[in-house]
């Protein structure tokens, strides 16, 4: 084991593998000390509406980050932060949406659970559980046409996988061979429902097959391995291999939406994920590769001072302007 | 609007049913844009249910496709094919099948121009029929227009002649609006008209004159425009003058050209398919209300009972509005 007192200089010493899991866990503190803040903002009353989290689930957002090519489209959930600030949309834009203002990414009118920011290959959140799916589809068979050889990911909750509209999605990506890939982020609850209660087969990931395409269950926690089997995924989809699921393992450690009191909780289940949840999955592989705990301590310190400061200059901006509501119903 | 050479195309009279107008329109919709896309359940190799679609596909090719009987995955993957610059040009077999698939249209179709401030549209057309038809059942015969002209975002028309079934629906193949086209079966094939086709694209939010007159304004649209006038005519024997306004596009609705008509009247008779309550004609009326227009009787609508809809034809013919029934309504405003 490395002396973790002789590691503080990362940039030089450290190897390919382990680069990359620093650079993921300072983005995965990104996206948690934005959640966090925009938790602080919502208790206070500057964020307003209904707020859904990714505490937790940071992993698949921070894999995807680079896995989305320049005409690929991504389509995601109302737990959607994470995947917008890791395909670039700045943390100052996404505070100013949620807060309202008119320097928001949607100037204030998509707000927390549905922004969209089309120059960054992210096509929206969506806060229809489910209906993204289709839509991708749309994105994936646009690519046929148009010259491009696009891949559409759709992610969506566990929950989802009860919705109509993505069995339709998955059996039109699937008799059509359109370039999706599928991914479901699986955290056991169906908003705050166990999901085990709701399904007559818990592994979701099966469904793929009587589909006709490939299914698999993977560790929703582990930017590695994610990165690694979604990047497969969106290859055979490039290549004409048609659309995959991919279930994702992960845990919410907060509620469904701000405020909600959590009384679905078996007792000792946050505890245990703790011990699996990405900050400590990354944490524990850098430690054991030679990374100091105050290297450490400094991505977590350098992203909360990134989101400080963003908040607060969002927070400045001036209110969405009452005189544009009506604007842009119709061409 | 897209760039075509639509002014350099000549016009040119043909002989066409009111199917084969569709047909032509999107013949032509398809040559002029090739982001243009066609699809649908059975509306490919098999032709459509109705046959409006027919030699489409062997014309265009992969263009024009068919699709499994999933209402969700034609609408959005329309909308994500329309976000990623493809004009797509879907078909729901019925209007009532759309119901199956709402939320595409009313939470995801209307709100992408919206969302992202005209940055990004999605210039999707939904093509479909309605309308009470004998022996049809509850679930193939309703006629809801209302329900989409509640819609922000979501343009709406219904052509009954030949030639707007062709205009219109060129004209909303060229909207960057989502524009639902809704047809009408019993029309497909009710003879030959002739039809100008390739002129240039009309714009959206048309009113028709149908028939002119001094008395009363009936103002109607669809299948019920052949209605108004049959009633018009059951009334001119007694010297009984009566316009009929067709109003083939409803979003948007032309309002000051009605008005402008009923203003010279003073009466009015709207007159829909659809039932009464939270109809379309509520809208028109409550405009000519306020529009503070002076009117010589109060204004009168025509539509169905707010009931369900039954197959057997004699339960029908109680219920679906004709030309007695408008006729009666139109005498009802007269001295």
């Amino acid at each position: 084991m490395t002396s973790v007192e002789n590691s503080v200089d990362v940039g030089a010493t450290l190897d390919a593998d382990t680069t990359q899991d620093l650079e993921d866990l300072n983005d995965v503190w990104l996206i948690r000390a934005f959640e966090e803040k925009v938790r602080e903002l919502r208790v206070a009353g500057d964020v307003v509406g209904s707020v859904h989290l990714c505490i937790g689930q940071e992993a698949t957002p921070v894999a995807i980050k680079r896995l989305v090519g320049p005409d690929d489209a991504l389509f995601v959930t109302y737990r959607g932060h994470g995947y917008g600030l890791m395909r670039g949309i700045s943390p100052t834009s996404m505070f100013a949406e949620l807060l309202g203002r008119a320097t928001g990414i949607n100037s204030g009118r998509g707000g927390s659970a549905y922004f969209i920011a089309p120059e960054h290959r992210f096509f929206g959140e969506n806060s229809i559980v489910g209906a993204g799916a289709p839509i991708a589809c749309g994105a994936a068979l646009a690519g046929r046409f148009d010259g491009t050889d696009r891949v559409a990911i759709t992610v969506f909750g566990d929950g989802a996988m009860n919705q109509g509209s993505v069995h339709e999605a998955m059996n039109f990506a699937a008799a059509m061979k359109l370039p999706v890939v599928f991914l479901c982020e699986n955290n056991s609850y169906s908003e705050m429902t166990p999901i085990a209660d709701m399904v007559g087969d818990p592994n979701l990931f099966r469904r793929a097959a009587s589909y006709g395409m490939v299914g698999e269950r993977i560790d929703g926690n582990d930017p590695t391995t994610l990165r690694e089997r979604i990047s497969q995924a969106i290859a055979a989809a490039r290549e004409g291999g048609g659309p995959t699921l991919l279930e994702l393992m992960t845990a919410r450690l907060v509620g469904h939406y701000i405020g909600d009191a959590e009384q679905y909780r078996i007792p000792g289940e946050l505890d245990r994920a703790q011990e699996t949840e990405p900050v400590a999955v990354l944490s524990r592989r850098l430690i054991a590769a030679g990374c100091s705990r105050e290297t450490l301590d400094d991505v977590e310190t350098g992203a909360r001072e990134e989101v400080e400061s963003a908040a607060a200059t969002a927070l400045g901006a001036p209110l969405a302007d009452p005189a544009t509501a009506k604007d842009h119903v119709y061409a | 609007m897209p760039d075509a050479a639509v002014d350099t195309i000549a016009a040119e009279q043909v002989q066409l049913t009111y199917a084969g107008a569709v047909n032509a329109a999107l013949e032509r919709c398809l040559t002029e844009l090739p982001e243009t896309l066609l699809y649908g359940e059975d509306i490919a190799k098999p032709g459509g249910v109705f046959g409006v679609t027919r030699g489409l596909r062997k014309k265009f090719g992969d263009r024009v496709f068919d699709t499994p009987i999933s209402e969700s995955a034609i609408l959005g993957s329309a909308v994500g094919a329309a976000m990623l610059g493809r004009r797509p040009i879907v078909e729901i077999m019925w209007l009532d099948f759309s119901f199956v698939a709402f939320d595409q249209i009313v939470n995801q179709l209307s709100n992408v121009r919206y969302l992202n401030e005209g940055k990004l549209q999605a210039p999707v057309v939904i093509r479909t029929q309605q309308g009470s038809q004998p022996g049809a059942c509850a679930q193939h015969s309703q006629s809801m227009e209302a329900l989409f002209l509640h819609i922000p975002g979501i343009r709406v028309c219904m052509p009954w002649s030949a030639q707007d079934a062709y205009d219109l629906l060129v004209a909303s193949v060229y909207a960057d609006d989502p524009v639902l086209v809704i047809e009408n079966r019993n029309l497909y094939n009710t003879g030959k008209q002739p039809v100008e086709i390739g002129g240039p694209v009309q714009r959206l939010g048309q009113v028709r004159e149908r028939r002119s007159g001094t008395d009363v304004t009936v103002v109607t649209w669809g299948a019920m425009t052949r209605c108004a006038l049959e009633a018009a005519e059951l009334v001119a024997p007694d010297g009984v003058s009566v316009e009929v306004l067709e109003t083939p596009w409803l979003n948007p609705l032309d309002t000051e050209t009605i008005l402008e008509h009923i203003g010279q009247t003073r009466r009015v008779v709207v007159a829909h398919e659809a039932n009464l309550t939270g109809g379309f004609g509520a809208e028109v009326v409550a405009r000519i209300a306020e529009s503070g227009i002076s009117l010589a009787a109060p204004p009168k609508r025509v539509g169905t009972p707010d009931t369900r809809i039954p197959a057997a034809p004699s339960l029908l013919d109680a219920l679906i509005p004709d030309a007695d029934r408008i006729s009666a309504t139109i005498r009802s405003l007269l001295p």
